[in-house]
């Protein structure tokens, strides 16, 4: 499909109405009329500002070709060693909601070395068809396999939609299938809704480091695609009556091909490995002043059963690697309780935090950014606070 | 070892302000950076030509005064400078970006090595790296914490995942993504400097792509933003102020009481 602004010249009053309303600055008065620059995105914020009718977005092309025959949503699904990923059952349940306004069958493509009882898991969960890919070539993760059937299988099936986590599995997939689909991807979305209007999915997702929200849609190729950020979107209590047509399809031997090899997989230690899925953080910033006051952090996660994470300064300070840095350029976590010490609060880590569900900030300073958007403020010397937790904690699970 | 390192300007997103009562973007005195993930990859492609020699091409694509990163990377050691620049590239998404950027590599030919950042700081994708390596036919390795050896036509690198780090050995050609973990990334050098700015940067359009409009910039997008606006704020919740002990009690009623006592 392709599509132009119009900008009607003769009509146009100049009045600027429309500068003001495009969010990309993409609008000027050049010499008393309105002019577009390349930032337009044809988003149609102007065209719908101006009282004169003196914008057009000028849609043309052959979407209904390339679109039509596609229905339902498929979710690619994950799976160790046959245990199917929260994130897949996150997924389905999205799915679903998608379903009601769509139309179409929800399905799962699970391609694995063991399906176990992941397909039941999975039909449990919200799916009405599951296609079941099982070979012991498709142990671990490879993306041109993953890719090939997964890109097969689109073709074969045709769903209008189709969902994988925002898991470093499924942003590896994911723009390899839509390159070569010819179709569009939003990353990491956290919000999706169905537009039945229009026949498309409205993908939201932020952007420019969490400043602001952008909604995506892919209006002219199917299926739209999109990966969906952990921990955002809620998994369907299962339900074992619900009983999915299961759908065995053998892969191609030359579906099988790799160019890269696994030599080897590393387990990385608990508290690197899982600031992203655990459900309290305990955090560490400048504030913490040395590596080794980072125990004080390890003492209190331990005593919650929690993971300890880090701002960016604390990590390019040395002291503590950089898998523990939470934010824009370190990891997005969305744990229950996120308790920040000695973290100011800026916006860059703020974006990889903002969804926990209580934020917990100690800092000293009561002006710092941190205690405008925190749940409960402490503000004091975190040496003294932490340290008084600590005994509190035992004290009371000593007498309890 | 003939490597290309792809990088983009981007806004500094620390600067990047939302207009409240519009509800846009300001733009207005932001600063335009090289994409701070793009510095590990270039660091990467340097630190491999000064091991196995060769060159290493900057390749960015975006209107004419992006050519200041490219300018950049010279001064930090890159050998040549690409900038594809068009009007007819205006708008892409990652599909239309990654195309023609592959396309540039495709002209580049012979390339070994393809490097990206994990993701650039505005549109936070990371499906670039991919969706060249989809076009070119190559295999791609993405989330690369670590490059551990480049010797007869093969890659071995670590890629961070969840849960872990995997060793993995590919062919080359091939497309890497960089995390910030891989390097240091030096600082530009004297010599790099002069360099950078007698530099004559090679511009490329669509035409000399030789692709059509409708496989670039907007026309070549599937995808299309429809509106954008400020992320629900959290409004700062109870301030409490008191002895370390008090604190401490308070912090621990609200800890247990989440579910962390037993
Ligand atoms: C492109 C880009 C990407 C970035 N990505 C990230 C990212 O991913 N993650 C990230 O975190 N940052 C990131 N940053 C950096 C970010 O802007 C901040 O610089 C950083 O988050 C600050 O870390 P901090 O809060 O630990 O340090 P500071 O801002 O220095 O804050 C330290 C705080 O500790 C408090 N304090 C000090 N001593 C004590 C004490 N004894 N008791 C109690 N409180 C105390 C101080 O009052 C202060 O508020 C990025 C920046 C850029 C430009
Ligand atoms: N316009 C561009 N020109 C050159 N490289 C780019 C461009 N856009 C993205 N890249 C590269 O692709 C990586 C991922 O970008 P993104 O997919 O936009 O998150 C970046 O770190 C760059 O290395």
């Amino acid at each position: 499909m392709s599509a132009r602004l119009e900008i009607r010249t003769d009509v146009c009053t100049g009045c600027g109405l429309c500068t003001s309303a495009c969010p990309f600055g993409a609008l000027s008065l050049v010499d008393g009329t309105a002019s577009v620059s390349d930032a337009c995105t044809l988003c149609g914020a102007c065209e719908s500002s101006c009282p004169f009718g003196a914008i057009l977005i000028r849609r043309t092309g052959t979407v209904a070709e390339g679109i039509s025959g596609y229905s339902g949503t498929m979710v690619i699904a994950e799976s160790r060693e046959g245990a199917i990923d929260h994130s897949t059952l996150e997924l389905l349940g999205a799915a679903r909601a998608i379903a009601e306004a769509e139309g179409g069958p929800v399905s799962a493509l699970l391609i694995t070395s063991v399906a176990g009882d992941g397909p039941k898991v999975l039909s449990e969960h919200g799916a009405d068809v599951v296609v079941v890919v099982e070979d012991p070539a498709l142990g671990h993760y490879l993306t041109e396999p993953r890719a090939a059937i997964t890109r097969r299988i689109i073709t074969e099936r045709k769903p209008a939609i189709v969902l994988a986590a925002a898991t470093t599995t499924g942003r590896d997939l994911m723009p390899r299938v839509a390159k070569l689909l010819n179709t569009g991807l939003t990353a990491d979305c956290t919000s999706l809704s169905f537009d039945p209007g229009k026949g498309c999915l409205l993908q939201t997702r932020p952007a420019f480091g969490g400043n602001i929200m952008a909604t995506i849609v892919c209006e002219g190729t199917r299926p739209q695609m999109a990966t969906v950020r952990p921990r955002v979107m809620k998994a369907l209590d299962p339900d074992p009556s619900r009983t999915a047509e299961i759908v065995r399809i053998a892969p191609e031997p030359g579906e099988l091909v790799s160019r890269v090899r696994l030599e080897g997989f590393r387990v990385l230690d608990e508290g690197i490995a899982d600031i992203a899925e655990a459900s309290v953080i305990v955090s560490g910033g400048r504030g913490m002043k040395t590596p080794e006051n980072f125990s004080l952090l390890s003492e209190i996660a331990g005593l919650l059963g929690g993971s300890v994470g880090a701002s960016r300064a604390a990590v390019d300070s040395g002291w503590i690697p950089y898998p523990h840095q939470v934010g824009q350029t370190g990891k997005t976590v969305q744990p229950r309780t996120y308790l920040a010490c000695g973290i100011s609060g800026a916006v860059q880590h703020r974006v990889g935090m903002q969804s926990s569900d209580t934020i917990i900030a100690v800092n000293r300073d009561e002006t710092a950014p941190i205690f405008q958007f925190c749940s409960e403020g402490f503000v004091g010397d975190l040496f003294e606070i932490l340290p008084a937790l600590a005994k509190e904690i035992r004290r009371r699970r000593g007498s309890a | 070892m003939r490597i290309v390192v792809a990088m983009k300007q981007v806004p500094d997103t620390a600067e990047v302000r939302i207009d409240p009562e519009r509800n846009t973007l300001v733009r207005d005195g932001v600063p335009s950076i090289m994409n701070p993930f793009d510095a590990y990859a270039l660091e990467e492609g340097l630190r491999w030509k000064d091991a196995l020699g060769g060159e290493v091409i900057a390749l960015t694509m975006g209107p004419p005064q992006a050519e200041a990163i490219l300018r950049e990377a010279v001064s930090m050691g890159a050998d040549q400078a690409v900038l594809l620049s068009d009007r007819a590239f205006a708008g892409a998404d990652t599909w239309a970006t990654s195309h023609t950027l592959a396309a540039a590599v495709a002209k580049l030919a012979p390339v070994d090595l393809v490097l990206t950042g994990k993701q650039a700081i505005d549109g936070d994708t990371a499906q670039t790296g991919p969706g060249m390596a989809a076009t070119l036919d190559w295999p791609q390795l993405t989330f690369v914490g670590r490059v551990l050896g480049i010797e007869g036509g093969r890659i071995r690198v670590e890629r961070y995942v969840e849960g872990g780090v995997e060793t993995l050995d590919s062919s080359l050609p091939a497309v890497v993504t960089v995390l910030k973990d891989a390097n240091t990334p030096r600082m530009p050098s004297l010599r790099g400097k002069m360099k950078a700015r007698s530099l004559q940067v090679t511009v490329w359009t669509a035409a000399d792509l030789g692709l059509p409009q409708s496989e670039t910039g907007l026309e070549g997008s599937p995808t299309r933003v429809v509106r954008i606006a400020t992320p629900e704020s959290r409004s700062g919740g109870e301030i409490h102020r008191g002895s370390p002990e008090e604190l401490a009690a308070i912090l621990a009623d609200i800890l247990l009481g989440e579910g962390g006592g037993e």
